[in-house]
């Protein structure tokens, strides 16, 4: 469970994570700058990253449950995107109990729907999966993500193992998305409304209560609050908002395939969360930044980058035990000591 | 009576520590359960707070029964807890700790909200925004009491409650909790000081191998040295 350190420069806190949104924002502007259009498709993957990785934070850094589910709802979100505007595509309704829709293009609609549907997903498996804790939770996590990834491998209607192509063009209400720019400040607005959602929800006295259950459940009991129906609040939003995350991928690379949904993407989500702070609500947009550049440089050097990027992750979480956000912390202690 | 406490029978596994432990709390009285240690005090409260699952018994407060039902029914009947070792949120600053217990009181007696008891305890109020761990033992003390007031109980249960504070401190936790007894609060204390105890509380129960071994008011238990020989090692 992280640790809340109610001595942080309060400036810093307030200032990171619009300082974090604002160095996102300038990407665009720079890569024209560079001639190099390649780094606003980078900027957009860490920008969906960070709001999947956000959201599991919210579970892992605050509730201090560690789930290996995020993956499966994110991949979720991104097939309810793509599922719907296959339908479009195709002209052919989709059937869901004796009514039939036939299907949307328009994110307006399908961003929300893809939030529900893996926000519903969460409520039905968090309901099972949060009656255990510690390692049991994160056993029945992982096999939840792994049925819903064989769940997609098996709609072969869907483009089953190879995924599912997005042919239609995407609208946001009547707007063209597939301008990068465009599409990079919409995900980048998610973003800043998905920092202070959650940012909002730590604060409040639910997030207090999330906090102290993570620290003892039962001191939390004996003040007259269960801690389960706040566990599974938590869980539906966290996941929700991997779904709109996922969706906002699919959206982003007009493909969604299971490999997204896979166990080892979750545990990509929590090496985010990890890497970039646990203590701190925007602390893993800098860990999806990270990682998205690491992954990138790193294999772009060599084909064994996984090993140099396990040794970074040890150095980091070794050396900064808040993250990669304790460095801002740091800066901000040093900056206030002058 | 407020809580009545019947032939109740608890442990731990298979090992039992309780073995039909009786006693009962009036409205607005204040209790002790004294004894050695070991001898199912704490295991006493745990049984009534809904923390220990009872073997058998009865557990009525108000004349509902409430045993085994689980620590949130009951802190929500109206039973708060400061529990041994005073337990309090270390990486939640002061008023977390205590915004997180804040539950609405409707009806009887003055509500206990934030700012009433930041009044009771001005060393909090000046240490809001502090973590918890940054806390003295005194402070801790006084940060378990509010955050179990902040539950706005009938019955407030004090399970050593002044273990391992500073003299100085100890009788500052004893005049607050004074103060509590006169607004009519119902308390079960638990504590080792027994000349503390004896000043404070209306009746006492000494508690011997898992069993009530004797019961009655203070000014018997004054009377009768060869009970606080017999049971307290005094």
């Amino acid at each position: 469970m992280a640790e809340f350190d109610p001595h942080l420069p309060r400036p810093v806190e307030r200032l990171a994570p619009i300082v974090v949104v604002g160095l996102l924002a300038a990407v665009p502007p720079l890569a024209q700058v560079l001639g190099d259009p390649f780094l606003i498709k980078v900027a957009t993957r860490v920008i969906v990253f960070a709001i999947a990785a956000v959201a599991l934070n919210l579970v892992l850094g605050f509730a201090g449950m560690v789930s290996l589910l995020q993956a499966g709802l994110f991949g979720v979100g991104g097939y309810v995107v793509a599922i719907a505007a296959h339908h479009i595509f195709e002209a052919e309704p989709i059937g869901i109990a004796g009514l039939a829709w036939g299907g949307s293009a328009d994110l307006a609609l399908t961003l929300p729907l893809a939030a529900v549907v893996a926000g519903l997903m969460a409520l039905v498996t968090g309901m099972v999966s949060l009656r255990t804790s510690g390692p049991y939770f994160l056993m029945i996590t992982l096999a939840f993500d792994q049925m819903l990834y064989y769940g997609a491998v098996a709609l072969q209607k869907y483009g089953g193992d190879d995924g599912l192509q997005i042919l239609t063009p995407l609208t946001l209400a009547g707007w063209d998305v597939s301008n990068r720019w465009r599409f990079f400040y919409f995900a980048l607005a998610l973003l800043a409304v998905t920092l202070l959602v959650v940012g909002r929800l730590v604060g409040s006295r639910f997030g207090i209560v999330l906090r102290a259950a993570a620290e003892n459940e039962r001191r939390v009991a004996v003040s007259g609050i269960p801690p389960y129906p706040y566990r599974l609040a938590a869980f539906v939003v966290s996941g929700a908002v991997a779904g709109l995350a996922g969706g906002l991928l699919a959206a982003g690379q007009q493909f969604v395939s299971p490999a997204d949904m896979h166990w080892v993407r979750s545990g990509d989500f929590v090496v985010m969360a990890v890497l970039g702070g646990l203590s701190t609500v925007w602390g893993p947009v800098v860990g999806a930044a990270a990682f998205v550049v690491l992954e990138l440089l790193l294999s772009s050097w060599t084909q064994h980058w996984q090993l140099v990027f396990g040794l970074i992750i040890v150095a980091v979480v070794l050396s900064l035990r808040g993250g990669l956000a304790d460095l801002v912390h740091l800066l901000g202690r040093s900056g206030g000591a002058r | 009576m407020l809580l009545e406490v019947r032939d109740l029978e608890a442990g731990y596994g298979a090992s039992k520590a309780l073995f039909g432990i009786s006693f009962d709390v009036g409205e607005g009285e204040v209790v002790t359960l004294i004894g050695r240690n070991g001898m199912g005090k704490s295991t006493t409260v745990k049984s009534v707070c809904g923390l220990l699952r009872p073997f058998g018994g009865e557990i009525r407060f108000r004349g509902e029964r409430i045993d085994g039902r689980s620590a949130h029914h009951v802190c929500r009947s109206g039973i708060g807890l400061v529990p041994e070792g005073r337990q309090i949120f270390p990486n939640l600053t002061v008023r977390e700790n205590l915004v997180m217990a804040g539950r609405p009181r409707s009806g009887g007696r003055e509500p206990w909200t934030l700012d009433r008891v930041l009044a009771f305890f001005p060393r909090l109020a000046e240490r809001l925004n502090n973590g918890g761990a940054q806390l003295s033992g005194g402070e801790q003390q006084m940060l378990a009491i509010g955050r179990a007031l902040m539950t706005n109980p009938d019955l407030l249960i004090l399970d050593e409650a002044t273990e391992g504070l500073a003299p100085l401190v100890r009788d500052h936790i004893w005049k607050s909790l004074d103060v509590l007894k006169a607004t009519g609060l119902a308390m079960i204390v638990i504590d080792k000081e027994l000349d503390a105890l004896i000043g404070f509380a209306d009746r006492h129960f000494v508690v011997e191998k898992g069993e009530v071994a004797w019961r009655g008011t203070t000014a018997e238990l004054v009377a009768d040295p060869s009970i606080q020989e017999a049971f307290l090692g005094v």
